[in-house]
């Protein structure tokens, strides 16, 4: 069909999903599809055609991984001032900064853009207004690729987040071209047709690929700490937000034989706001690692841009930890001070969660924080603290549990002020349970229905039963 | 600052991609009532004046037809004020 006489309404390109994936893909995922809910995930991974080791000799080709581990060494003492006797781990962290373009996106953006290339596209394109986005026009710019990035910019106001307002300018930067798009879910719509209109690959973060890309992350925190410290890492926290992240560390990890490390989730708490608001969408001092993406991904993934999403994270979660806005700036701001690093917030929200798990751990063991992020102009916590002040956001001084999402930020006044709050994981199975329902009916389930949705809970088949009666 | 620009000038256009009643069904109350819009950069085909009706070729030459908004669109984005709250932490003692 010609682009005149094609419908573009939002019903009919959003009802075209299935074919233009698979024309911007490759990929044909009624391959793998079992049932509305259940598909063969493993096999699904396996058809990149990629193995561990192809993966990092493309990355390391890319500018991307190989990053450093470094221990914080003042952090872990400040920790250990007031962690009970024998408490307070090690806390160490990723340097994922290091990667091109700043961030641990460019581990997945650089196999989208290999594989882009190597299948004759002639560009590609993604809707992210975080780092993805620039991890994907940095690695389309070294593969001579042409890149379109989406991004959610502004409210009715034309008001920018000025975190997003960077990310414009980094993509710009690489040479994108940027579509800045107002508040609302229509960005995949938008997504869609700009991938009918281009031919373009779809560098989605959510394909084999963009995952795949994440392992190295996981094989090679487990080599550094084995070399350096003789033992596997007791936990590992991860920033959580639409799940590749903890779901390509997790597998990185098992695939280096780490099945004892404690995989910990970790997201800023925005309880009450809502992600499709042009209210709320400036009331919110994190744009990304927030429980707005954070609880829906982790309790129904298939919400995505391709018919089923490679990142499913509570097949790999075993806690979930919030943190508050005032808390992540404060661990931020000490970062800086007492580490010599100034970073973003994406690693900073896990690293938050670190202090109070290495609190609660013992001294002899290791929490890793998997990674950090550039920060500069619009990324930078004063900055969103400013902007927060000028949104009519209450910042202030005191015990961060007073905060309210949207209406005040409070900043701790010492650091064993900074004590998170864990998630009942079962409430999430429930939830997820609940999703699975809507999407294919109990009574129609099969025994692979029931084995999919035990795996992807990280459950067994009893467990399920039980939990549904 | 001029409103007309020359063609060939780097500018900043807007289009409408869905208006109000096009938009996705599931929207809060606040949004639905907002037209869906994008804003692009690119090269002016043609001179032009702020509030024209333009076509610009985006930086990878890809045709976008819209509004002209901003000629010459910069990045303005900072550190922002001051946060007091920030200065002390780490420096205790």
């Amino acid at each position: 069909m010609s682009a005149v006489t094609r419908d573009m309404s939002f019903a009919a390109v959003t009802a075209r999903k299935n074919e233009i994936m698979k024309a911007s893909l490759g990929i044909d995922f009624t391959d793998f599809i079992q049932s509305p809910i259940a598909f063969d995930y493993e096999r699904m991974m396996g058809e990149t055609g990629y193995s561990l080791d192809d993966i990092a000799r493309i990355q390391f080709d890319s500018k991307v991984g190989n990053t450093p581990l470094f221990e914080l060494k003042n952090l872990t003492e400040a920790v250990r001032a007031f962690a009970g006797p024998g408490k307070g781990a090690t806390i160490l962290v990723k340097d994922e900064a290091a990667n091109a373009s700043g961030s641990f996106k460019a581990r997945r953006a650089s196999i989208s853009a290999f594989e882009a290339h190597k299948k004759g596209y002639k560009g590609m394109a993604a809707a992210s207004s975080g780092n993805y986005g620039a991890a994907v026009a940095s690695q389309a710019a070294m593969r001579g690729l042409k890149c379109i990035i989406l991004q959610e910019v502004f409210d009715s106001r034309y008001v920018g987040q000025p975190e997003i307002l960077e990310k414009s300018r980094a993509c710009e930067a690489y040479g994108a071209e940027v579509q800045r798009l107002s508040v609302g879910p229509e960005l995949f719509y938008q997504l869609l047709m700009t991938l009918e209109n281009t031919g373009f690959f779809n560098a989605s973060l959510y394909t084999p690929f963009g995952i795949k890309g994440v392992e190295t992350l996981g094989l090679e925190i487990a080599e550094q700490v084995r070399t350096r410290y003789g033992k596997d890492p007791d936990a590992v926290v991860i920033t959580h937000a639409g799940g590749g992240n903890l779901t390509g560390t997790a597998r990185g990890l098992l695939a280096a034989g780490c099945d004892k490390s404690r995989i910990v989730a970790c997201s800023v708490d925005l309880a009450g706001l809502h992600m499709a608001s042009d209210t709320d969408f400036n009331r919110k001092s994190f744009t990304t690692g927030h429980t707005g993406f954070g609880v829906p991904f982790a309790t129904w993934p298939d919400r995505v841009d391709v018919p089923r999403n490679a990142a499913r994270s509570l097949r790999y979660m075993d806690e979930y930890q919030l943190v508050t806005q005032g808390e992540v700036f404060y661990v931020t701001e000490l970062l800086t001070k007492l580490e010599g690093l100034e970073r973003g917030p994406a690693g900073n929200t896990s690293l938050t969660a670190a202090v109070t798990l290495a609190r609660q751990m013992d001294r002899d063991q290791i929490v890793v924080v998997q990674e950090t992020e550039y920060t500069g102009a619009g990324k930078h916590h004063n900055r969103q603290l400013s902007f927060a002040r000028e949104n009519g956001i209450d910042v202030r001084v005191g015990d961060p549990r007073e905060s309210v999402p949207g209406k005040s930020i409070v900043i701790p006044e010492r650091l064993d002020q900074v004590r998170g709050m864990v998630q009942d994981m079962d409430k999430l199975r429930m939830s997820y349970l609940k999703n699975a329902i809507k999407a294919h009916p109990v009574e129609h389930w099969n025994d692979g229905d029931y084995a999919f949705v035990a795996a992807d809970l990280k459950k067994d088949v009893a467990w399920v039963k039980a939990a549904l009666e | 600052m001029s409103k007309i620009a020359n063609k060939g000038t780097w500018v900043e256009i807007e289009r409408v991609l869905l208006k109000p009643e096009e938009r996705s069904p599931n929207l809060p109350e606040d949004t639905r009532k907002c037209p869906y819009v994008l804003r692009v950069s690119g090269f002016l085909q043609e001179a032009a004046e702020l509030g024209d009706q333009v076509k610009i070729l985006s930086i990878i030459g890809h045709e976008h037809n819209g509004v002209l908004r901003v000629i010459s669109p910069s990045y303005s984005h900072s550190f922002g004020a001051i946060v007091p709250e920030l200065l002390t932490i780490g420096i205790q003692e």
